[in-house]
C-alpha cells in the first residue's frame, strides 16, 4: 500500500480487512451473545469493563460545591488567561481534578486536608474562607506557600498541597486543545518525518558535528 | 449440570496463544495446509477495527489523560491486561520478586512492544564456551540466520548495514533519520567512544505488500497501528493467517492441560475454558503447539500431569519452569540546558527511538558477565498525565533566556513560561542487558492456589546475582558519562549499593524466557533442537520458553524466527510421517 493509500485509510473507518472473514465475524458474534446489562456507551479503544468503571467515577462526587469553587479559584492562580492562551478553568481542569481524585483516591485526604488547611489560614488572616477573600488576599497566602525554597518552615503543609495542585493542574491543563495549542505541540497527525529543519540543525550545529 | 464441550473434528495442529510465536506456527502452517484451531485466552483484537482503535487519540479522551493507574503503560496503550488480572493470581516464593505482565487479546504483547527486531549473534548462542556460565544452546546462528532473513523480508525492519560483532546485519528497510537530540547522541557517543547507530525496529518505512500501509509517523506503536504498518502478531500474521480459511480461531479460550494418550504419551489436544461463558472444551489435534509465553506455556505443561507424564509434559528432566530470566534494566533521565525554549516542530517520529547502541565493550575487561544495550528517549512528545510535574525541582535552578533567575515553584503567567521553556528538553536512557540463566530461579506450580477457573496458578522464585547487579552499576556509570558528554544534567540521584544499583525488579522488563529450554540431552532440556518436546514428538513449544539463554538483545525476533523453524520442522515431519 502506498503511504498516500494509507492516509487515505485513515480517514476511513477501518481498512476494511475485518468483518469479511467468517473467522473474525464468529469470534466477534461471541462479544454479541453476551446479554445486554445496562446499556453503555463503549468508547472506540476501551474495553466494556474500563468503560463501566469510568461511567461510574463520571456520576460519582468527591469535591463539595464549596470545595470545588476553591480548586477553581487556586487553578486559575496557577494558570491563568495571558497573552498566548486561555486559563485552567476554561480548559476544564477544576473538573480533571475531581476526576482524578475519584480515579486515584490516595490523592482525596491531601486534596480535602489542603483546601481545610487553605480555608483555616485564611480564616486566621482575614476571618473569612479562601474563596471570600479579595484576590490581593488570597495571593498574599498563595505566596507563602508557592515558592518552596524560600517559603517558611511553618507553611511547608501548605507548600506540600500547593505543590500538589500546581502539578494537577498542569496535568490538566497541557493535556487539553488549549493547552498543547500553549505549549506547541504540533504532532499526533499522518505525516513524513524527514529530520529536524534546517533552521534548527544550524541552530544546534555543535552539538551535533 | 457439568458438561465438556468436545469439537467434533480433530485438527492438524492446536496452537496455544496468538503472540509472536503463535502467531508466526499459525500463519506458516496455515499456509502449508495444515488445518490448524488457534486458542486465544483474550479477546479479539483487530488494530484497523475503530472498536479497539487508541492511536491518534487525544489525551483529553481519556478521562484520566492517558494515565498508567489502570493500564499499566496508560489509557491509550495496546495491552488488555497487565501486571495483575482479575481472578487470575500469581504467588512468589521465599520473599523473591518476580513481576508477570500479561496481555490477554489476539496477538498478546506483541500489539505493544517496542518493535525493537533484534538478531542474536553468533556468540549469543555460545556463552559457556566463551565465559564457562550457562550452557550453550543446541544449534547457532548459522542455523537461525536463514530464518532471520526470511522473518525480516515477510515483516519489514529497518536499519543499517554496521559490519559490528555479534550485531548481526539484517535485510533492512531505510532508517528514519535521527531527532534532534538523537543527533546529540551520536556526537555524544563519539566522544565518549560508545557506539550510537540506526535503531532496527520493524516498523514499515517503505511498503512491502499490499496488505500493510506504511509508516505516518505518529509515534505510537504502543497503541498498535491501524495501517499495519508496525509489527503486531494480530495485524501483521493471525489475521492473514485466518484468510488462508485454513485457521479456526478461538478466543477467550484459556487453555487447562494438554491432553495425552495413556499408551502413546503423546498429545491429543487440548482442554480449556471459555474466559466469558465458563464452559469447558476439549479440542483435538495431531500436533499441540505452545505459544502462549515462557511462564503460561510452563504452567500448562506442569498442569498437563498423567501416569505417564507424572512431573507434567516434557518434563521428565524436571527442567520446566527453571532457568526462568528475564532481562536486566536500569534506566536514567536528563536535562538538556541548550534545549531550552526550543523551535517547535513535529519530531513524533516512529514508535521509538532512532537510534540506540548496541554492546560494545569487552567483557574480559569488566567484572561482570555478558552485556546491555542502551534505548533512549526524548523529544516534544505529546503531553500526557504528569505533564510538566515537578517543574518546582527545575524553574529555580536554571535562568530564562533573558538571563532572569526565579525563586523555585511559583504561578501565574510566568510559570506557564516555564512550562514553555523546559518542554522537549529532556532525554531518557534504559540499558537492557542479558541475565544468566540458573536453575534456581524459576517458576513453579503453586501447591495451594488455584485461579478463578479453577487452573492451579505460577509461584515464582527469582533472585538477581551479583553478575546482574554489576551489570546495572555499569550502565548507571555509563548514562553519566553520556550525559556528560552530552553537557546534560542528570535528573535525581544516581542509585547505589542500597537499592541494587537501580536495576528492575526481575519480570519488569518483559523478556522473560528460558522456562521450556532446548538442548540436545533430554536430561537437561526439555526440548530438543527444533523445539520439539524430548518426552512426546507432537508437543512443541514456540514462545520464549525455548530459549537457552535470552541475549543483551530482544527476544521477539528470535522467537519469530525460531517458531518459523519449527513450523517447518513441523510440516517436514509430518510429510516424513514421523509425527
Amino acid at each position: 500500500m502506498k503511504r498516500r493509500d494509507s492516509l487515505k485509510a485513515l480517514t476511513l473507518s477501518s481498512l476494511g480487512l475485518a468483518g469479511m472473514n467468517p473467522q473474525v465475524a464468529m469470534a466477534e458474534q461471541r462479544e454479541l451473545d453476551s446479554p445486554p446489562e445496562t446499556p453503555i456507551k463503549i468508547p472506540g479503544g476501551r474495553q466494556k469493563e474500563e468503560a463501566i468503571r469510568d461511567a461510574r467515577l463520571m456520576k460519582e462526587k468527591f469535591f463539595t460545591v464549596s470545595e470545588l469553587a476553591t480548586v477553581k479559584v487556586l487553578c486559575d492562580i496557577i494558570i491563568p488567561k495571558d497573552a498566548k492562551s486561555g486559563s485552567a478553568s476554561e480548559a476544564g481542569v477544576p473538573a480533571f481534578i475531581e476526576f482524578i481524585a475519584k480515579d486515584m483516591p490516595q490523592n482525596q485526604v491531601p486534596l480535602r486536608g489542603g483546601l481545610k488547611w487553605l480555608d483555616i489560614e485564611s480564616n486566621k488572616r482575614f476571618k473569612k474562607i479562601f474563596t471570600l477573600c479579595s484576590k490581593e488576599q488570597q495571593l498574599q497566602i498563595v505566596d507563602d506557600i508557592a515558592y518552596p525554597e524560600k517559603a517558611k518552615p511553618m507553611y511547608s503543609q501548605g507548600v506540600a498541597f500547593f505543590n500538589l495542585m500546581r502539578n494537577l493542574t498542569a496535568s490538566g491543563f497541557y493535556t487539553t486543545r488549549i493547552g498543547i495549542d500553549d505549549i506547541g505541540y504540533v504532532g499526533n497527525t499522518p505525516n513524513v518525518w524527514e529530520g529536524p529543519p534546517a533552521d534548527v540543525i544550524k541552530q544546534y550545529e555543535k552539538y551535533i558535528s | 449440570m457439568f458438561e465438556i464441550k468436545e469439537q467434533p473434528a480433530v485438527f492438524d495442529v492446536v496452537i496455544i496463544g496468538s503472540g509472536a510465536g503463535g502467531g508466526m506456527a499459525a500463519y506458516q502452517l496455515a499456509k502449508a495446509g495444515a488445518k490448524v484451531a488457534l486458542l486465544e485466552a483474550g479477546g479479539y483484537f483487530d488494530p484497523a477495527d475503530p472498536k479497539y482503535i487508541t492511536q491518534l487519540k487525544w489525551p483529553w479522551e481519556s478521562p484520566r489523560r492517558g494515565a498508567g493507574n489502570h493500564r499499566p503503560f496508560g489509557d491509550f496503550d495496546a495491552a488488555w491486561g497487565g501486571w495483575e488480572l482479575d481472578g487470575e493470581p500469581y504467588t512468589r516464593k521465599s520473599g523473591t520478586q518476580f513481576d508477570w505482565f500479561r496481555s490477554r487479546m489476539l496477538g498478546g504483547r506483541t500489539n505493544h512492544w517496542g518493535r525493537i527486531s533484534l538478531r542474536f549473534g553468533p556468540k549469543d548462542f555460545k556463552r559457556k564456551s566463551i565465559d564457562g556460565l550457562g550452557d550453550d544452546w543446541p544449534i547457532g546462528y548459522d542455523d537461525v540466520k536463514p530464518y532471520y532473513d526470511q522473518v525480516d523480508k515477510l515483516i519489514g525492519v529497518f536499519g543499517t548495514v554496521e559490519n559490528l560483532d555479534n550485531e548481526p546485519d539484517g535485510i533492512f528497510l531505510p532508517p528514519p533519520k535521527p531527532r534532534l537530540h538523537e543527533l546529540f547522541l551520536q556526537k555524544a557517543g563519539k566522544k565518549a567512544n560508545i557506539p550510537v547507530i540506526p535503531s532496527r525496529l520493524s516498523i514499515l518505512t517503505k511498503p512491502i505488500n499490499d496488505q500493510r500501509g506504511v509508516c505516518f509517523y505518529c509515534s505510537q506503536c504502543s497503541r498498535s497501528c491501524q495501517a499495519y504498518a508496525d509489527f503486531s502478531s494480530s495485524s501483521v500474521l493471525v489475521i492473514p493467517a485466518v484468510k488462508t480459511g485454513n485457521v479456526t480461531l478461538i478466543n477467550n479460550a484459556m487453555a487447562r492441560e494438554v491432553l495425552t494418550d495413556p499408551n502413546t504419551g503423546l498429545a491429543t489436544g487440548v482442554s480449556y475454558v471459555d474466559r466469558e461463558k465458563l464452559t469447558e472444551h476439549t479440542i483435538k489435534g495431531k500436533v499441540v503447539v505452545l505459544a502462549a509465553s515462557a511462564g503460561e506455556s510452563a504452567r500448562l505443561l506442569l498442569n498437563s500431569k498423567s501416569e505417564r507424564h507424572p512431573n507434567g509434559l516434557a518434563n521428565s528432566s524436571g527442567v520446566v519452569g527453571r532457568y526462568l530470566h528475564d532481562s536486566t534494566g536500569a534506566s536514567r533521565g536528563a536535562f538538556l540546558p541548550h534545549l531550552m525554549d526550543r523551535k517547535r516542530y513535529n519530531e513524533d517520529g516512529v514508535g521509538g527511538m532512532h537510534v540506540y547502541t548496541p554492546w560494545w565493550l569487552d567483557n574480559k575487561k569488566l567484572d561482570f558477565p555478558r552485556g546491555y544495550h542502551i534505548e533512549y528517549g526524548g523529544g516534544m512528545g505529546m503531553p500526557g498525565y504528569g505533564f510538566g510535574s515537578g517543574i518546582e525541582g527545575m524553574n529555580g535552578k536554571y535562568a530564562t533566556s533573558a538571563g532572569v533567575m526565579k525563586p523555585a515553584g511559583g504561578y501565574g503567567a510566568s510559570l506557564k513560561e516555564d512550562y514553555r521553556r523546559f518542554y522537549g528538553a529532556y532525554i531518557g536512557m534504559a540499558g537492557r542487558g542479558e541475565a544468566v540463566p540458573s536453575y534456581d530461579n524459576y517458576a513453579e506450580i503453586d501447591p495451594t492456589v488455584v485461579d478463578k477457573y479453577g487452573i492451579p496458578v505460577l509461584r515464582f522464585h527469582y533472585k538477581w546475582t551479583d553478575y546482574e547487579i554489576k551489570q546495572a552499576k555499569h550502565m548507571h556509570e555509563t548514562f553519566e558519562e553520556i550525559i556528560h558528554s552530552l553537557g546534560g544534567v542528570a535528573s535525581g540521584t544516581k542509585p547505589g549499593a542500597d537499592t541494587n544499583y537501580g536495576i528492575a525488579a526481575p519480570g519488569r522488563i518483559i523478556h522473560e524466557v528460558g522456562t521450556v529450554r532446548m538442548g540436545d540431552d533430554p536430561k537437561t532440556s526439555a526440548l530438543n533442537k527444533y523445539s520439539q518436546a524430548h518426552d512426546a514428538k507432537n508437543v512443541f513449544v514456540v514462545d520464549g520458553g525455548s530459549f537457552v539463554s535470552q541475549a543483551d538483545k530482544n527476544p521477539t525476533w528470535t522467537i519469530l524466527a525460531l517458531s518459523w523453524r519449527a513450523s517447518d520442522y513441523i510440516i517436514d515431519q509430518t510429510k516424513k510421517k514421523n509425527i
